[in-house]
């Protein structure tokens, strides 16, 4: 949780991945969508932010038998790189964005993927269509992979929705990280809840990452 | 020199005036590993309700100008997992518990508020009669005179804890309300709780909460919630703690100057847990710096001509 501004509007504190962690530096990747990350592009080098964290969970690391799948929708690529890093040449990754412009830390990700499936909306790099489309093909085409695999994913909730639903169809262990109006980030506000079989939980304390099998889409 | 900031509400003696919100502190564990329970005037926990609430779906909270609206609806473990799980935490701290809670009908505030009233290491009870997002019909417990005054007796009977009624600011004349509650035996009035407000998307053309209406918090209540406290007190005699987008020592202490004996932080909590301690010291370094001695010299003090 990041204080972007000491007044009072905007007023909350602003949740954001921790991108990576580099020696001494804790780096976050955003994209500027309101008032908050507005701020943030204004700063000047050197300003101090006030932040709380780290908070909630991270992806649990994939057992070395297992061939990591790691799906990053859009701006979602901030939440899975740092676990890609970590699978360091291990994991496939599939990167999906509107358009070319979009697939940010394009040559990083590259680097640390064993594989790398790019996908853009208007077919301006990689597939055309959707990065849930890319998985899929992946998937039928891979079908003796299957049993193997675990899938890491960050990105809109209409596309974890729908890998969500495909990977319980092939049966694939799932991990999607969930994003909610955040108010505290330490579990007290109870604003940032998702519907779960064991009722509500919270994004910014059992969370962010939860098995998509949990959630009650 | 070390300054007495100790406040009484009734028959609860609290160390300092500072105490955390409803809803906006949790049971208190959430925020231990930030700062030292100990040092708070109390904690005031989550509102509980004699069985469990599941809550509204979300989205339950949306920013606003210098403010939020949360549509919680509510959503608590019960008091029974409260007193078995939260109880023995909250005992291990030298602080003050107030339990917040509410009820679908006048038996059901009873059942509770006896419930708690036999717990060791619950200090005090706050009823809530004014949450905005429970169901139609739910809130004339604390916006019809006649049935507050009713629900207010019948919990008054039942508990021999300190009773602190908080009341709805989404009333036409609040110090009415006061009057009706303070008549009908509560020991001190919480002033005020979330003003009932609503967010719409406009692309989407819907309310941005999923509860379609939510309770607005933080700076942009403050000035009515002042004004509120300021009317309250030319009408009762009861303390008045001060709730409604406290962010630092300078709101607290106008709170106190409108007539509250002491204040309550709520959103803040959300922005820097640290916050009521700040407050607590910010109180005393005021006084010294002011160079008075007695914290209640300053209650209400904006009242003289």
């Amino acid at each position: 949780m990041i204080e972007v501004n000491t007044g009072t509007d905007p007023l909350l504190k602003r949740a954001f991945s921790l991108f990576r962690i580099t020696g001494k530096d804790l780096q976050i990747l955003y994209r500027v969508r309101g008032k908050g990350t507005a701020i943030l592009k204004n700063m000047k080098e050197g300003a101090y932010l006030d932040m709380l964290g780290p908070l909630g969970s991270f992806y649990p690391l994939p057992p070395e038998d297992q061939i990591p799948l790691i799906i990053a929708g859009g701006i979602g690529i901030a939440s899975v790189f740092s676990l890609a890093e970590r699978l360091a040449g291990r994991a496939i990754v599939f990167y999906g964005a509107r358009k070319k412009y979009d697939l940010l830390m394009f040559k990083e990700i590259e680097a640390c993927a064993h594989e790398l499936v790019v996908s853009t909306d208007d077919g301006s790099a990689g597939r055309k269509g959707t990065v849930a489309e890319a998985v899929e093909a992946f998937l039928r085409s891979h079908a003796s992979l299957i049993a193997s695999c675990a899938i890491y994913a960050c990105g809109p909730y209409p596309l974890l929705k729908t890998l969500a639903q495909m990977t319980q169809e092939y049966r694939i262990r799932t991990y999607v990280s969930m994003e909610e109006h955040m108010a505290c980030g330490i579990g007290a506000c109870l604003g940032c809840v998702v519907k779960t079989r064991d009722g509500y939980k919270r994004v910014c304390k059992e969370g962010p990452v939860m098995s998509a099998t949990e959630i009650l889409w | 020199m070390s300054i007495d900031i100790s406040v009484r509400i009734g028959d609860l003696e609290l160390k300092n005036p500072v105490m955390t919100a409803s809803g906006t502190f949790g049971y208190g564990e959430e925020y231990a590993e930030f700062l030292d329970l100990s040092r708070l005037g109390a904690i005031v926990v989550k509102g509980l309700s004699l069985n469990p609430k599941e809550g509204n779906p979300p989205p339950r909270i949306v920013e606003t100008a210098s403010g939020m609206l949360n549509a919680i609806g509510l959503q608590n473990i019960g008091i029974e997992r409260f007193i078995r799980e939260k109880v023995p935490f909250l005992k291990t701290y030298d602080t003050k518990i107030i339990v917040n809670f509410f009820g679908d009908s006048v038996n059901e505030y009873v059942a509770a508020a006896e419930r708690l009233s036999s717990v060791h290491g619950i200090h005090a009870l706050e009823m809530n009669v004014s949450c905005p997002n429970k169901q139609a019909g739910w809130s004339i417990f604390g916006t019809d005179p006649l049935v507050m005054s009713q629900v207010v007796g019948a919990v008054r009977k039942a508990s021999g804890l300190p009773l602190i009624v908080k009341l709805s600011p989404n009333v036409t004349d609040i110090a009415h309300m006061a009057k009706v509650a303070a008549d009908a035996g509560a020991d001190a009035l919480s002033v005020i709780n979330t003003l009932t407000g609503m967010a719409i998307d406009i692309r989407t053309r819907r309310p941005k909460l999923a509860n379609r209406t939510g309770g607005l918090s933080g700076p942009a209540i403050k000035p009515v919630a002042v004004r509120m406290v300021y009317d309250v007190y030319k009408a009762v005699k009861i303390p008045i703690i001060g709730v409604g987008g406290i962010m630092n020592t300078e709101d607290a202490l106008e709170f106190i100057l409108a007539g509250a004996s002491a204040v309550a932080v709520g959103t803040a909590n959300f922005i820097r847990p640290t916050v009521s301690v700040e407050i607590i010291d910010g109180i005393a370094a005021f006084l010294a710096q002011e160079h008075i001695s007695s914290f209640h010299s300053l209650r209400g003090t904006a009242h003289e001509s």
